[in-house]
């Protein structure tokens, strides 16, 4: 009963809006809002299993590629540079500036380097954009671990490799998962953008060209379909978080109840 | 502890020639790899060069139009925002029924990435501000309703029955008893938006073409004028570097009273 009533509440307010959009766009014959029954319609024609392939997925994998390559390096140099204080000296006033460059200005610097035309130039866009949340998240992770532990650690002659992993990067892997959320929406961001900036293939372009061309039905479908990925994105991304921060949950449980 | 402050004292001061360092040596970089021509340095011109380009742009009238068109779509956006984000928090987060009726809505509404709606803005309103507008507000409304929904959540029942076993009147609540609980969360709220405002303004200068600094980088960038480039890139760092630091000693005073401030301050 309660579970129903849970559904119930959570199915109201979409299916009410779906239906207003679709009633209210019926008969709508203005150019940029095409009745919704239109857009339904040719969403299957538009992402055909060519554009799929051709476009989607490459999308996706760039996204993948980048988002890894900033997990690993931020996590790597976070670690670094949060266990030593001199160097977070060091390091902190220069990060905080490269923080505060919003991600879409590297679109033209890196233009510069690399072209704005290959696969390679979007990746190291979308890493560089990814790295700043995660770095900065890691280093106040690291920095916030608990003396005693990592002592204890050295006491009981943990390896350096089982303290890293047992101590450090579990001990500041709640700030890490903080930093991986933020990185994840500024990679989709940037995934789009890059793509509207060299114009060729991608999710991105492929809605552009539609605008372009005036294809407005079809370019609503790119809309919604990128809205369902960014969703979908942040529902898995959320899966993994809740499986490998169970510990922490149950342990922040434990301490309310105590 | 008087014993201990002085050497806290002497760390921070350490630190903060560390950081200044820190920050030398990046330009140094920047100076020395064209000049050996590690670099080619029409991709990455020696930082004086960028740095003579930065004054030469203090001068000019062009300059100063496009940070007041960038200051102020981000300003405009922000605030509008702002208000959109915490009546709505505050009115959804206080009634019950609302807060179930909406939660799936909005957990749809705000991962979808706002640069969907590039595309829907040019077509509408082509390079004018309301683009810049529009994807300014509706990626940073997100982020300040959902901290304002946090805050109000986290309100003490007991004080919340308090109020109402003295029959305060729903405006009475909100004002001293939801208010202050939401504050804290408001301000994280009011520092991420601010930030993703700032994002989203030159997202649309950069890539719709409205008038600001974004544009002149996107332009100076596609005619070859590199140490423009930098130069406005530079320019958008330090705001950006400025809207944290506001951000974060507004927060501080507006929390002045809060207990997570007053320990930090101790």
């Amino acid at each position: 009963m309660r579970f129903a009533r849970t559904i119930a509440y959570a199915l109201a307010l979409p299916i009410v809006l779906v239906a207003v959009w679709w009633f209210a766009s019926a008969g709508s014959t203005s150019v940029f809002w095409p009745p919704l029954s239109k857009i339904v319609s040719v969403f299957g024609e538009t992402w055909t299993a060519d554009r799929w392939t051709g476009d989607v997925l490459p999308s996706l994998a760039r996204l993948a590629a980048g988002y890894a390559v900033a997990m690993a390096t931020g996590v790597l140099l976070g670690v670094v540079i949060g266990l030593y204080r001199p160097v977070r000296a060091f390091c902190e006033p220069t990060l905080e500036f490269f923080r505060a460059v919003p991600p879409p200005v590297l679109v033209p610097v890196i233009a510069l380097f690399l072209g704005y035309t290959g696969d390679a130039s979007k990746i190291v866009t979308i890493a560089l954009g990814c790295l700043w949340p995660i770095l900065l998240n890691t280093v106040e992770g690291v920095r916030g671990l608990d003396e005693v532990m990592l002592d204890t650690a050295r006491c009981y002659r943990f390896s350096a490799w089982t303290r890293l992993r047992q101590v450090v990067l579990r001990g500041a892997s709640p700030q890490i998962a903080a930093g991986a959320r933020q990185a994840l929406s500024i990679g989709v961001i940037l995934m789009v953008i890059s793509e509207l900036f060299g114009a060729n293939r991608g999710l991105g372009a492929s809605i552009v060209q539609f605008q372009r061309s005036f294809a407005v039905p079809q370019m609503w479908t790119g809309i919604i379909l990128l809205g369902v990925l960014g969703f979908l994105l942040s529902v898995l991304f959320r899966l993994v978080e809740h499986y490998s921060l169970a510990w922490y949950r149950g342990l922040r449980q434990a301490d309310r109840g105590a | 502890m008087a014993g201990t402050r002085p050497k806290r004292v002497a760390g921070r001061g350490r630190d903060a020639v560390l950081g200044v360092l820190g920050l030398l040596v990046v330009v140094g970089l920047a100076e020395a790899l064209p000049r050996l021509g590690i670099v080619n340095d029409s991709y990455l011109p020696p930082a004086s060069a960028m740095f003579a380009e930065l004054v030469d742009q203090l001068g000019e009238a062009a300059f100063w139009t496009d940070l007041g068109a960038t200051l102020r779509g981000w300003a405009t956006g922000l605030a509008i925002a702002m208000a959109a984000g915490i009546v709505l928090g505050v009115v959804i987060g206080s009634v019950g029924f609302l807060r179930d009726l909406t939660a799936s809505t909005i957990e749809f509404l705000r991962p979808i990435p706002s640069v969907a709606l590039i595309p829907l803005v040019v077509l509408l309103y082509g390079s004018r501000p309301t683009s810049a507008l529009i994807l300014v507000v509706y990626a940073s409304f997100w982020q300040i309703l959902v901290q304002v929904l946090y805050g109000v959540a986290d309100v003490d029942p007991v004080v919340r029955d308090t109020a109402r076993s003295y029959r305060f009147s729903r405006l009475t609540t909100v004002r001293t008893v939801v208010w202050p609980t939401a504050l804290p969360y408001v301000m994280t709220g009011f520092r991420l938006a601010a930030s993703v405002a700032l994002i989203l303004e030159i997202t649309a200068e950069l890539i719709v073409g409205v008038p600001g600094l974004g544009k002149s980088i996107g332009v100076a960038q596609s005619s070859g004028a590199v140490e423009k480039t930098y130069a406005l890139v530079i320019v958008v760092g330090i705001i950006g570097v400025t809207v944290n630091l506001v951000a974060r000693a507004l927060e501080r005073r507006t929390l002045r009273w809060h207990v997570s401030i007053r320990k930090e301050a101790r």
